[in-house]
């Protein structure tokens, strides 16, 4: 700025401008600053991670079943069990996701209805997912007297859904209403014009979405306690109690025994990466927008 | 909506009834898994209610104030795991917000073009390490460093400070409400950063570079035009990440020291509402578990409220300025 030395002496003006200046170099360092101890974070943790799973990442740990230390076990059991929890879970969500979020578009667009249900899902989207577990305790687990694999898979679904209402509503709405009209000029019947252009269109963002889902409920821990529980050996059945990879973790991660912490560690790289790659490739099928 | 058109091929009467029903299957299942969404918000709400019945029937409301925590004698109270979960979720943001609107700054108003994208997106995958990995990191990298540097230091220095002294004197435990609150502040983080970043963003460039235009430095811009404008994101981004933080397990359980009884000390261990579910519930029947699920449901209040009042406030931003 100018300095008008007709009504300020331009000592006084020059004083201001300074500590202006300071002011802000003082908060640009501390906004740099912030935003290095953040990366650093993040490369501590991911560091120490990597460091840990890595001198104790193993071959065995993929062919045993988790035993009592000591005993050289492995993680199969988890491994395959956390793939099916979170696969079933996310077959439960997927279709009803889709279509719930072609209601609040191709549907409800405008309407109270929608808004509400837009409202509601996007509180289900950041509510804890240990509130979701006990739920699914409440109404699976406890009339049906015991933990099982298909609790587990219903908790996560509930995890996966509004996550996946959310990107398909998002990507239906970015797709424009010339395409939906010329569908309907040519005759084509509502439901045609949904399946037919507007998902075709959207279709590479809701598959963002439902990766996304995945990556957020594969390393969901707390619900899996109140619902699959675990099981020290392997079963492919669904209606017992099935370990997964997060709560052995969890179980090993807190023992005191030295190679279950190491077989935790282990787990812990697997599903960090897993969850890290799938982020990866889920964002790259996203139709070019911020994310 | 499409009327049904008489095509070239087939007959009329035989080919509208089909159309219809594809529409009417299709449109009825879109409506009702719709619907599904707020009944399974009020299926979540009975559920907990039903779930926390036994245990305020047992103790009354008083249940929720007392503090008590003894499977010997059955007896239970709600203080400390809801003391714990208040006070860790406090901490939590005390040290969460100044760093989140730092790199929120940093994104929108400091960062070259060429780096906005590597960090955008190293923050959003800090969001997405699983919340276990943080409760890890914290017993096996965080609890040593606090026990044998970092709490000392407080109770050396803060913990000579009459009155608040108190909250940070006591031996240095290394687990506890602290290193909770700490962990916990890493982990809504980047949740904070990538909301605020967005309502950051809603602020026209117009305004933006007029301040600019005017003379101003960076901070006068943050600080005058783009805070005010955002005001409220800017808060219902907090309240969203105090959302997160009042309801995370796992990154907490594995630190906070699962100690039922309240301390003046915030150094001290204690419990939080989640934690205390993750480590008993598995074990837990009779009472116990009914004064586990009435915890669940206070969690459940608690969250909600926070996190409604969040969205409402996201809503009002994107309203008034979409």
């Amino acid at each position: 700025m100018e300095t008008q030395a007709a009504t300020t002496p331009a000592s006084v003006s020059q004083e201001i401008v300074r500590r202006r200046l300071r002011a802000n170099r003082v908060v640009t360092g501390l906004s740099v600053f912030a935003t290095a101890a953040g990366l650093f974070l993040l490369a501590w943790i991911l560091g120490y991670l990597l460091f840990k799973g890595f001198t104790t990442l193993s071959l065995g740990m993929f062919i045993h079943d988790t035993a009592a230390p000591g005993s050289n076990g492995g993680l199969r059991n988890a491994i395959i069990g956390s793939l099916m929890i979170t696969g079933v879970g996310i077959v439960l969500a997927t279709p009803i996701g889709i279509l719930a979020g072609t209601f609040l578009i191709e549907y409800g667009r405008g309407s109270k209805l929608a808004e509400l249900i837009r409202f509601v899902n996007d509180m289900l989207v950041s509510a804890p997912s240990i509130i979701v577990g006990l739920f699914v305790y409440v109404i699976v687990v406890k009339p049906m007297h015991h933990f099982s694999g298909w609790a587990g898979a219903i908790a996560l679904g509930i995890i996966a859904l509004p996550i996946i209402v959310r990107t398909t509503q998002d990507m239906l709405q970015l797709v424009p209403d010339a395409l939906r009209e010329a569908a309907y000029a040519l005759g084509a019947p509502k439901w045609r014009v949904i399946v037919v252009v507007s998902y075709r269109a959207a279709f590479q963002g809701m598959m963002t979405g439902v990766l996304l889902a995945v990556a957020r409920i594969s390393g969901e821990t707390a619900p899996l306690l109140f619902t699959a529980l675990s099981n020290s050996s392997f079963t492919a059945d669904m209606s017992s109690p099935m370990a997964s990879l997060p709560v052995i973790i969890y179980n090993y991660a807190s023992s005191p025994y030295p190679d279950w912490k190491h077989l935790a560690w282990a787990g812990a790289l697997l599903i960090t990466f897993s969850v890290l790659i799938l982020n990866v490739v889920a964002r790259s099928f996203a139709p070019r927008s911020r994310n | 909506m499409t009327s049904a058109a008489v095509t070239a091929t087939g007959k009329p009467g035989t080919r509208v009834h089909p159309r219809r029903l594809g529409n009417i299957i299709f449109g009825g299942a879109a409506w009702t898994f719709g619907i599904w969404v707020l009944i399974l918000l009020a299926a979540v709400m009975i559920a907990l209610v039903m779930g926390a019945v036994p245990a305020f029937q047992e103790f009354g409301p008083s249940y929720i104030w007392t503090e008590a925590w003894n499977p010997g004698k059955d007896i239970y109270g709600a203080m400390a795991p809801l003391y714990g979960t208040l006070v860790t979720a406090f901490i939590a943001m005390i040290i969460g917000v100044p760093f989140s609107l730092g790199i929120a700054m940093f994104l929108t108003e400091l960062c070259p073009t060429y780096l906005k994208r590597p960090i955008s997106t190293a923050v959003e995958l800090l969001a997405a390490v699983p919340s276990i990995i943080y409760g890890m990191w914290g017993l096996f990298v965080l609890v040593p460093l606090m026990q044998l540097y970092i709490e000392p230091a407080i109770i050396s220095t803060l913990g000579n400070i009459p009155l608040i002294g108190v909250l940070f004197g006591g031996p240095a435990y290394g687990i506890g409400l602290m290193t909770a609150g700490v962990i916990l502040s890493a982990m809504v983080l980047p949740y904070m950063v990538s909301i605020m970043r967005d309502v950051f963003e809603t602020v026209p460039p117009q305004l933006r570079e007029s301040a600019y235009g005017l003379g101003a430095t960076t901070w006068e811009v943050v600080r005058s035009v783009v805070l005010p404008y955002s005001r409220v994101g800017v808060v219902g981004a907090f309240m969203l990440a105090l959302g997160r933080a009042l309801g995370e397990t796992m990154a907490v359980t594995f630190v906070v020291g699962n100690s039922y009884h309240i301390k003046a000390s915030l150094l001290a261990p204690g419990t939080t509402i989640s934690a205390s579910l993750a480590s008993e519930f598995a074990e837990a029947d009779g009472l116990q578990l009914g004064a586990l699920l009435a915890n669940g449901f206070l969690l459940f209040v608690l969250t909600f409220s926070v996190i409604g009042v969040a969205r409402l406030m996201l809503l009002r931003l994107q309203r008034k300025y979409g």
